[in-house]
């Protein structure tokens, strides 16, 4: 029980944080807006970074893209850390009883060799490419100087980890764990002529300087095109030949592509509207990059799922960036 | 079909390491640039062993979980005013000092385990780097979360990330964390992985967080003791990059061994913060900052450097500094922060009798003979109406920008003070430890954003203190600082707990 | 003399995991302290999940320790059914 104390001693003495106060106004904040905002260092740094003498520990420099204010942005997911673990666990816990039942009702041996062999070509290398956008989400996080961008490309960038191993359980429950898929899966990679282009995209992005260049590459261009080709047409088509099983196993994938897209789609369309410079230079990564991945990525499409494949890969990518504003 | 059982060790192999490949179209080097101007030498990535084998989903689930529970703690406290249950509004000034001191601290470390979580060439290290970046950026989230509440009642948390970039005795951590971050990959690991993350993080949280646990802290001690489950998958990485760093090449041996020394020392001094805290800050001790440290240092440390013996590593030499000083620093800390009580964005005040008899019996050495009469004089000052506060500013030490109020430990009257040259310059330490950090990299360390000097150079704004204080730090003045006998967080306090106010007897400095 | 330990938050699951711990280590030391609890070996530690699982008298994932764990002191080494802390020296 407590002491009957009057009301009026205990009411608050400010809304919010000061840092909140200034950006939203004298009201309580979210704790989106509490933990993403202006609580990054911005000056005054101590010492010039060893590995790279000519720039500051924090600084917006290191991209060609120029925003008047780096907190411009919004993640509609609103995702701070405790938000994006408990939603990545829900799905995650479908998952894993999708998995399970895949596992105790044997349902790699309903599906005939051939399917599985397809899988096997087509899907699983999938896994190296994740782990190179895992490290170019990462990259972004460590050179962004926005807390509202970089703990979202950190999000990212952990969630392709998760879906690289999901991609690696998937080997596992195709060959009763002998590993043999993932080994076969690894030398289509390197030296399957269908994998060629996206292994040499892939290693391409990872030396890029500018880290919105690395998102333009990375999370526009290559990963709309990548997932329209592998979890919307080959899904069908590997459903039509009977393996509709596979279909609880990239679900995951699938769920994920379209959360994360929401939040690659408002960041793009912001960096756009802020200026012509960012319209121009984005339309010029964009242009680059995406003549690359179309050619890189049409002889995976070819045999994944047929000639027409990568033309409506390429049409979903430029339905996006319409939306975006290029 | 037959159906292997996959043990944990090789289903976590292949499902982080076997993730990477032999790169062909793009040099090594190139994809990762940052690898070899240290002078470490790595010969075979494969030999890393990982710590903690946690695959993503079961972070996404176990972590879920955690933040589950913390949150609803965190509502709870705010619904039923917890911070009405502290033992006395004094504690809070520890936790104003945890904010600001610690949280963006929290924050730059997610920054480093970012950048070597994409420079590390090793993909088994790399994974570990990154998921540590994604708990520190939860600790600074949850620290904020936790804090907020707080923050709507007590004066000094409202403007943490802008106050650490600029006030003085918050340049401590913030350059603490920028020296880590300007160094390279390696250095980064040893510096705030093994260093910070493993020898020195419990004399750190385990002092704060009972801190909070003794003194009604509820919102404080959940979220301490939530993080500390993410620290236990810190400090493996952190054992784990110097034996992996030891035993890739004998050449790594000097290298590491003085990013040791380096960083001990400079980790260290860090932790004067904590030190003043635990023995003057929190109205129920826990134990002295001499008792912490003998336990979480001297013999945690001792079984860990023993164990690191058989690489060739020897017990930092500094260490010996710092264990002579245990008797010291909490007091002289406190005299600091006593002496610029209006400067700082937490309340200051001097330790009751009670507080005093227990400082004597913990400090049998130390404590009467050369604190206990500046402290009566103090009071003596502050009876009289003169409430002492430093008019002038401190030197501060180059290296770890303390104040320069340590004193040699063959005579503690006097002021441990060394010098260096440097370009035509004279530099100022508090210590060989920092002196010698200083000379090995000199170019380095004077670049230092000093703010004492900042200050003198007219970079912090007005000419008067106060607007350094009002305009340039946002300190609001007469609230946030000076002492805590008249401010009003006290006179809240008291109002929440039908108490008499205590009569005003100090005047404010001039 | 190099003890390795482990600190747990102090709730029900943790207490059954301490009693799993002293039965596998019948040496270990076991110290309660305000919301936690310290047990402490010489040189080493074993957790074992099926002892865990027979005091908790349900299913139990050694992973599942992130949630009540505090800190811990010694070198680690771990597989689905234990984790165990040494010092060498």
């Amino acid at each position: 029980m407590t002491i009957e104390i009057k009301t009026s001693t205990l009411e608050p003495i400010r809304n919010t944080f000061e840092h909140t106060k200034r950006r939203f106004g004298d009201k309580p904040a979210s704790r989106y807006q509490e933990a993403s905002y202006d609580i990054a260092p911005e000056t005054n740094f101590h010492y010039r970074p060893m590995w790279q003498p000519d720039k500051l520990l924090n600084d917006s420099s290191r991209t060609a893209i120029v925003m008047e204010d780096w907190y411009a942005y919004k993640d509609p997911r609103q995702f701070y850390y405790g938000t994006y673990v408990q939603a990545r666990a829900k799905l995650q816990e479908v998952t894993e009883s999708n998995y399970a039942f895949f596992e105790k009702r044997d349902l790699a041996d309903r599906m005939d060799e051939k399917l599985k062999e397809k899988v096997v070509r087509c899907l699983l290398p999938l896994r190296h490419m994740e782990l190179a956008a895992n490290m170019n989400n990462v990259m972004c996080t460590a050179y962004g100087t926005s807390t509202v961008l970089t703990q979202a490309f950190l999000y990212n960038g952990m969630d392709r980890l998760g879906i690289a191993q999901y991609l690696s359980r998937i080997g596992l429950l195709l060959d009763g764990n002998s590993t043999e898929s993932l080994a076969r899966a690894k030398e289509y990679w390197m030296s399957d002529s269908a994998w060629q282009g996206l292994r040499r995209y892939a290693e391409n992005t990872l030396v890029v300087e500018d880290w919105f260049e690395v998102f333009i590459a990375q999370d526009v261009v290559l990963d709309t095109l990548v997932y329209d080709l592998m979890y919307r047409q080959f899904d069908h088509v590997i459903t039509e030949a009977g393996g509709g099983d596979l279909a609880m196993l990239i679900e995951f994938m699938q769920e994920w592509h379209k959360d994360n897209s929401r939040w690659v789609d408002a960041t793009l369309k912001s960096t756009i509207a802020e200026s012509e410079h960012n319209r121009e230079q984005i339309r010029t990564w964009v242009t680059d990059w995406q003549e690359k991945a179309i050619a890189d990525l049409a002889p995976l499409a070819d045999i994944a799922v047929g000639e027409q494949a990568i033309s409506e890969c390429v049409d979903v990518l430029g339905k996006r960036l319409a939306k975006a504003g290029l | 079909m037959s159906k292997k059982k996959l043990n944990m060790k090789d289903r976590y192999r292949l499902l982080t390491r076997d993730l990477d490949w032999d790169y062909s179209y793009q040099d090594y080097e190139e994809i990762f640039k940052q690898e070899s101007f240290e002078g470490i030498k790595i010969t075979d990535w494969s030999k890393w062993e990982d710590p903690f084998r946690l695959t993503m989903d079961s972070y996404w689930k176990y972590q879920a979980e955690k933040e589950k529970k913390l949150y609803a703690i965190f509502d709870a406290f705010a619904q039923n005013n917890g911070q009405k249950n502290v033992t006395d509004a004094r504690y809070v000034n520890a936790i104003k000092l945890f904010l600001t001191g610690v949280s963006p601290g929290e924050y730059q470390a997610h920054n480093g385990f970012a950048h070597v979580g994409r420079q590390l060439g090793g993909v088994g290290a790399r994974v570990a780097c990154q998921m540590q970046s994604l708990d520190e950026l939860r600790h600074i989230q949850t620290q904020i979360h936790a804090m907020s509440h707080y923050n709507k009642h007590f004066d000094g948390f409202q403007d943490f990330a802008h106050m650490h970039d600029r006030v003085w005795y918050l340049s401590v951590p913030k350059s603490f964390f920028d020296d880590a971050r300007s160094a390279g990959p390696f250095e980064f690991m040893v510096a705030i992985g093994f260093s910070f993350e493993y020898v020195l993080t419990n004399l750190l949280f385990v002092p704060f967080m009972s801190g909070a646990a003794y003194n009604g802290d509820m919102a404080t001690v959940t979220f301490g003791f939530s993080a500390q489950s993410d620290e236990a998958r810190h400090m493996t990485l952190g054992l784990e990059i110097i034996k992996f760093l030891l035993e890739q090449h004998p050449d790594n041996l000097p290298i590491v061994q003085r990013w040791m020394n380096k960083w001990l020392w400079r980790g260290y001094r860090v932790l004067t913060l904590v030190a003043m805290m635990m023995d003057y800050m929190l109205p129920n001790k826990v134990m002295s900052w001499q008792e912490s440290f003998e336990v979480y240092f001297e013999e945690a440390a001792g079984a860990l450097f023993k164990d690191l013996a058989r690489y060739g590593i020897e017990m930092p030499p500094y260490a010996a500094d710092a264990i002579a000083e245990k008797e010291h620093l909490s007091h002289q800390a406190w005299s600091i922060f006593y002496n610029y009580g209006h400067a700082a964005a937490f309340h200051t005040w001097m330790p009751t009798d009670e507080e005093m008899d227990w400082l004597s019996e913990k400090y049998p050495n130390s404590f009467d003979q050369y604190y206990r009469p500046r402290y009566e004089k103090w009071r003596e000052m502050e009876e009289a109406g003169e409430r002492f506060y430093n008019p002038t500013l401190p030197m501060l030490c180059q290296t770890c920008q303390i104040p320069m109020g340590f004193t040699d430990m063959e005579n503690p009257t006097m002021t441990s003070y060394r010098q260096s040259e440097y370009d035509g310059d004279r530099y100022n330490f508090c210590s060989n430890g920092c002196k010698d950090i200083f000379d090995y990299e000199p170019e380095k360390y004077v670049q230092a954003w000093l703010p004492v000097h900042q200050i003198y150079q007219g970079n912090c704004g007005g000419a008067e203190m106060e607007d350094v204080l009002g305009d340039y730090y946002k300190m609001n003045l007469g609230a946030d600082n000076l002492d805590f006998k008249g401010s009003p967080d006290e006179a809240r306090w008291n109002a929440w707990h039908n108490l008499k106010p205590a009569e005003d007897k100090l005047k404010k400095a001039s | 003399m190099s003890k390795v330990y482990i600190a747990l938050q102090e709730n029900e699951e943790s207490r059954y995991i301490v009693e799993a711990i002293e039965e596998d280590n019948p040496d270990a030391t076991v110290i309660y302290q305000p919301a936690m609890i310290r047990v402490e070996n010489e040189r080493c530690m074993v957790i074992k999940r099926e002892t865990v699982e027979e005091k908790m008298g349900r299913e139990w994932e050694l992973l599942a320790l992130h949630v009540n764990l505090i800190t811990i002191g010694g070198n680690v080494d771990e597989d689905e059914d234990q984790l165990s802390l040494t010092w060498n020296s």
